[in-house]
């Protein structure tokens, strides 16, 4: 084993040379955490590093679970990703019907437009949000015409998912038609003409030949959205946390860092966010092989 | 006849529909540059809504004296040269070595980095190593940090794999060049399209970025662009005010509160505007190599 390793490497060092910054880097920024993940079990203390602070096996789990608010963390965390996955066929109703517009000049622009959104970087995108929703933006605006009362949106705690939602809604829509145009340009046009001598509208040859068509890109998309059903982007939602809406914005990934970075409680910090990636682990393999099960297509 | 007539219907309905979608996408965009050309007390009052009301350049005058904003956009520039140099160094010459469907191991050494994409250490690990490294406010964080993205990894393997045929480094091969060589005499220049996609997509990822610099960097003077636009456009800092009694008091009249708020407010505007305004002035030139990025990914092997 050692030998064929050496003559291997004597064969294709040159191979081997160019994969080692990767290699090393990876083992060193993201394996290294992960063997952090050992204070999870232990009573972590700076001083003491990981190999001195003392075992406690799942006392941090433990503690975790019976949070009085545990049950509030998980309930916002999977209301605002199951809200964020309903919104999941948009992207696929805009490519279908971009790939129905006639006019080139026309369809690119619009394509052109509502792709640049997602280049907007979190942090402008989030004041974006702040501004068009606050007492004196337009949305604000808007809404004080139909409540008769001004009111700066995000303070309304039932109103954030939706704020959330909505708002990445407008940012990435465009962007995800993308994979999804290049899958329909795959769609055979025989068969569209085929369907078209068979007297098929044009509903009925998206519903029974585009769409089965760019299905397996449907499937691999919605697997690896399951799979981030518990990490509900920590950069977007912690920029539009305030103190009025905490009730509904606190979610699992903010709680860590606010206990974890804020209140120096390292361990339990860990524990929280070991807890979370496992889930997310779980559900991609359980989406996975549902989806391999029904339709054969899957990611592994 | 008939027929014919529902077609039409339904691109009618097709191109209404996406006027609205155009109108969407943009309004808030206008919006905003209207409001930053605009009166304060007018944005503040709602009577903004279509152009620009009592047009003045005085919210521009007033972002541009803000020191921090030019402090920020230099070190974002840094961290954006550098480490998008360092993301090619790392990526560009591995997803090489991982194309070759003779490197032994290949299989395991993907395994390697693709666990890193759905399985990590998490936020408070990863402080921990930055700090034991002794990386905690330095400018080289931010240059090192996310230095490789393994979903990029896999589109520049793709790239080699689909777009540069076999025969090509077959020949090389016949006069005797080494994997080094080949690399860089054939594979690196054929590969200029999709280094052209990373460099992009790696560049945004960084110009963008605010929470590394969160998790990693207090000491304002490092601080990169996003990182001063949280400061004073989301945690609501009276920077934007302090700054504008430093300037009203120069000419010798001093703003009233209420004034310095909606001037404080249009401010916002302004830099929401000059803020992403590079971005979107470069986009429109360079879609096409995001859109490709997306489809190299798309290609399965």
């Amino acid at each position: 084993m050692l030998k064929r390793l050496q003559v291997h490497i004597r064969k294709y060092w040159q191979l081997y040379l160019l994969l080692l910054p990767a290699f090393v880097y990876v083992l060193i920024f993201s394996y290294g955490p992960m063997y952090g993940i050992i204070i999870a079990f232990k009573d972590f203390k700076p001083k003491l590093g990981y190999l001195g602070s003392k075992w406690v096996g799942l006392e941090h789990f433990k503690r975790f679970l019976t949070y009085p608010d545990f049950w509030k963390l998980i309930r916002n965390t999977l209301s605002i990703s199951l809200y964020s996955l309903l919104t999941f066929p948009c992207a696929i109703i805009l490519a279908v019907l971009f790939n129905e517009l006639k006019g080139v000049f026309f369809k690119k622009t619009v394509q052109m437009v509502t792709y640049a959104p997602y280049f907007l970087s979190t942090v402008v995108m989030c004041s974006l949000v702040i501004l068009m929703v606050g007492r004196d933006g337009p949305l604000g605006q808007l809404y004080k015409v139909f409540a008769k009362e001004g009111m700066d949106l995000l303070t309304i705690p039932e109103a954030f998912s939706s704020i959330y939602v909505w708002s990445g809604v407008w940012q990435t829509t465009g962007w995800g038609t993308i994979i999804y145009l290049a899958a329909l340009a795959g769609v055979s046009p025989e068969l569209i003409e085929s369907a078209k001598i068979d007297g098929a509208g044009r509903f009925k040859i998206i519903w029974h030949v585009n769409l089965p068509c760019i299905m397996p890109t449907i499937i691999i998309m919605f697997i690896m959205s399951t799979g981030n059903i518990l990490s509900v982007g920590f950069e977007k939602i912690f920029l539009l946390q305030n103190e009025l809406n905490l009730e509904t914005s606190r979610v699992i990934s903010t709680y860590t860092y606010e206990i974890g970075l804020l209140g120096g409680q390292f361990s339990y910090s860990t524990a929280i966010g070991l807890f979370n990636n496992v889930i997310n682990v779980i559900m991609l393999f359980i989406s996975n092989k549902i989806a391999k099960k029904v339709s054969g297509i899957g990611l592994w | 006849m008939k027929k014919k007539k529902k077609v039409e219907l339904f691109d009618i309905c097709n191109v209404i529909f996406m006027l609205a979608v155009l109108f969407i996408t943009i309004y808030p965009l206008y919006f905003t540059v209207i409001a930053s050309f605009s009166e304060p007390s007018a944005v503040a009052t709602g009577k903004v809504n279509w152009r620009p009301v009592g047009f003045t350049l005085d919210s521009y005058r007033q972002v541009f004296a803000y020191k921090q904003i030019w402090r920020g956009y230099l070190n974002t520039i840094f961290y954006t040269v550098l480490g998008t140099a360092f993301n090619l160094f790392l990526t560009i010459p591995a997803a090489y070595a991982v194309s070759k469907k003779y490197l032994p191991h290949r299989n395991i050494l993907m395994g390697f980095f693709l666990i890193t994409m759905y399985f990590g250490g998490g936020m408070v690990p990863s402080y921990l190593l930055i700090k034991s490294l002794g990386l905690i406010n330095t400018r080289l964080v931010l240059v090192i940090v996310s230095g490789i993205s393994i979903y990029n990894l896999i589109v520049t393997r793709t790239y080699f794999t689909t777009s540069i045929s076999d025969s090509i480094y077959e020949a090389a091969r016949m006069d005797g060049a080494g994997e080094l060589k080949t690399f860089f005499s054939i594979a690196l220049p054929l590969a200029k399209p999709i280094i052209a996609v990373m460099v992009l997509y790696y560049a945004v990822a960084h110009w963008n970025d605010y929470f590394n610099a969160l998790l990693y960097v207090s000491d304002q003077k490092l601080e990169p662009l996003q990182s001063v636009l949280r400061r004073v456009l989301i945690q609501n800092q009276n920077a934007l005010n302090e700054t504008l009694m430093q300037q009203s008091m120069s000419p010798g009249e001093l703003l009233d509160s209420a004034k310095r708020a909606y001037a404080a407010y249009t401010m916002k505007y302004t830099m929401v505007f000059i803020s992403s305004a590079p971005l979107l002035i470069a986009y429109p030139f360079v879609q096409k190599y995001f859109v490709k990025g997306v489809m190299v990914g798309a290609v399965k092997e």
